[in-house]
């Protein structure tokens, strides 16, 4: 059954894992760079601020801390394509498969550490009335970082740094011919989006797992590219400028989790069964416009051998 | 003042495609030089402009562009003080980003760039004026995509902004090659206009005959990785197609009529 509680948490869920779609839609989008490095910074993000938060840090400075090492984690990927000039989807494998180990470091060897103190979550919720869903709090907080990295990301894109990683992603051998140093552009960007992407994993270990997984990474590229797809598809129109991409983005991030939630209702449904559903939806969108394409000129074609035809007799 | 001394570059050493595409070549361009450099294919205009430019690395050779030895430079750093033009009009400029954001990035060449918001109006009415001077009507049109835009607009703007700061050297290669002849025209009426205005060294490769004869100063041509010919002032202005092409039969010990690649227009 689909309940308003069903649809308010699938909202909940959404704008948090939209940070994730945000930090993969700068990799995979502004880039044109597969970051699969970005399924080992997710709960790099919820392993480090999750045992920060346990031995007493406040949660503010743990996502801080969260953010600096998806920073370095992002720095790496990017060195490892830039200076050794390993291909891109390699370069994000190593540092999510190194990661998969320096994660369980994290955690004292343990795959999964439970959040046992005061969260984001309980700070914020303190603030609302009493009875307040935990729901709201969730979207409210969500919202709020949603739009914060927003505004921030569309001011950055906007300046003479982020024109230069656009031009990087839009065409590399122009942006180097007018002296865009496209290596260095490369990794800031990654730092960027894995910063991003470790933010999310903190959030969602505080709001919805209560806990950091070492496996909670898995598959996060092909969900935020399910995101970035729902929502390009419904929302996005080439005229706009980079905030309202961004949040239409944001948008098919929360419309994916309705979707999801609603999906797993199905009683022939089980949740194990999501991935797949998943990664056959990303396949369909991106097959799509090749199919649309081969079925034009298969068309035109045989207009033309018509025309032809016409024309002898 | 472009100082070359003994270039020397093969591709695929110690293969069975190895290929010596500069064969120790030294050249002088003077400021204010218009150089078209003509030569059959696999001669190695190409390879001389991508080595000053800094996308091909030499073998062996210095490269010192008034008065400081750049060989060793990435071509980024070199890239804020010498201008290309390449081939393929899709190649320099972006796509997806408006006029007015190619412009801006090609304008801050010379600087690092920094948080300054870069979509700003400041330089609007000097990028305006710019792109009159173009005469394709994309004076109105800052906020158009690159990527919708005609090859030849295309290629007036990847000018424009290989010209915006006034660099030490020009290389423009095969620039109109790709266009048709009515726009390769005009492209290179364009070219000739700018760089006469603004005293640019610069090389430019072409395939075509009369259009080294026509335009610059001086004439070079290469023929299997050396500089066979070097003619400049009255006696290149002087000179017809089929005078040149006696030289290059001369020059090379070669027929001419076997390479087709060289005959102009």
């Amino acid at each position: 059954m689909i309940t308003a509680a069903t649809i308010q948490s699938a909202i909940a869920q959404g704008l948090l894992w939209a940070v994730l779609t945000l930090g993969v839609y700068l990799t995979y989008r502004v880039l044109g760079f597969s970051d699969l490095g970005c399924e080992g910074s997710f709960p790099l993000g919820a392993a480090v601020s999750v045992v920060l938060m346990n031995g007493g840090v406040h949660p503010l400075l743990a996502a801080a801390a969260a953010m600096l090492c998806g920073a370095i984690a992002g720095a790496i990927t990017g060195v490892l394509h830039t200076v050794f000039k390993i291909p891109d989807i390699l370069a994000g494998i190593l540092t999510m498969i190194s990661l998969y180990s320096i994660n369980i470091r994290i955690m004292s060897g343990k795959a999964t550490v439970t959040i046992a103190s005061d969260t984001l979550k309980s700070i914020v919720g303190g603030l609302f009335p009493q009875n307040t869903s935990s729901y709201i709090v969730s979207i409210v907080t969500g919202a709020i970082f949603c739009l914060i990295i927003v505004g921030v990301l569309y001011y950055y894109f906007g300046t003479e740094v982020g024109c230069s990683i656009r031009a990087t992603g839009d065409n590399a051998k122009m942006a180097r011919a007018v002296g865009v140093n496209t290596d260095m552009m490369i990794v800031l960007c990654l730092v960027i989006s894995n910063s991003m992407i470790a933010l999310a994993g903190n959030l969602i270990a505080q709001f919805d797992y209560g806990s950091a997984l070492v496996n909670m990474g898995q598959g996060t590229i092909v969900i935020g590219l399910a995101s970035i797809i729902i929502g390009e598809v419904l929302f996005v129109r080439d005229e706009m400028n980079f905030a309202l991409k961004m949040f239409s983005v944001v948008a098919g991030a929360v419309i994916y989790r309705i979707v999801i939630a609603c999906a797993l209702t199905l009683p022939w449904l089980k949740a194990t069964d999501l991935k797949l559903i998943t990664a056959v939806t990303v396949a369909i969108a991106l097959a799509l416009p090749v199919v649309k394409q081969k079925m034009a000129l298969r068309a035109k074609r045989r207009a033309a051998l018509k025309e032809a035809g016409n024309a002898e007799a | 003042m472009l100082k070359l001394k003994n270039l020397s570059k093969t591709f695929n050493p110690g293969t069975v495609n190895e290929k010596l595409v500069l064969d120790n070549v030294s050249l002088l361009v003077n400021e204010g030089d218009f150089v078209s450099v003509i030569g059959s294919n696999g001669a190695g205009k190409s390879t001389l402009l991508n080595a000053i430019a800094g996308s091909v690395d030499l073998d062996a050779g210095s490269i010192e562009l008034n008065g400081r030895e750049i060989s060793q430079m990435p071509d980024v750093t070199r890239a804020r003080f010498i201008g290309r033009v390449f081939q393929d009009p899709m190649m320099g400029t972006a796509p997806g980003m408006w006029i007015k954001e190619n412009l801006s990035l090609a304008y801050r060449r010379t600087k690092r760039p920094t948080l300054r918001w870069a979509l700003s109006s400041d330089d609007d009415e000097m990028y305006i004026e710019k792109l009159e001077k173009l005469g394709l009507g994309l004076e109105g049109r800052l906020k158009t995509k690159v990527g919708l835009l005609s090859g030849g607009q295309r290629q007036a703007l990847t000018l424009l902004m290989a010209t915006i700061q006034q660099p030490e050297l020009l290389l423009l290669d095969e620039h109109t090659a790709a266009l048709d002849p009515k726009t390769a025209k005009t492209v290179l009426e364009l070219s000739a206009d700018i760089i006469e205005k603004n005293n640019l060294t610069t090389l430019m490769v072409t395939h075509n005959m009369r259009n080294a004869i026509d335009y610059g100063n001086r004439l070079i041509m290469m023929h299997e990785g050396r500089i066979i010919l070097d003619i400049e002032g009255e006696e290149k202005r002087r000179l017809s197609v089929a005078a040149l092409m006696e030289m290059f039969e001369r020059s090379s010990g070669e027929d001419f009529a076997s390479d087709s690649a060289l005959l102009g227009k």
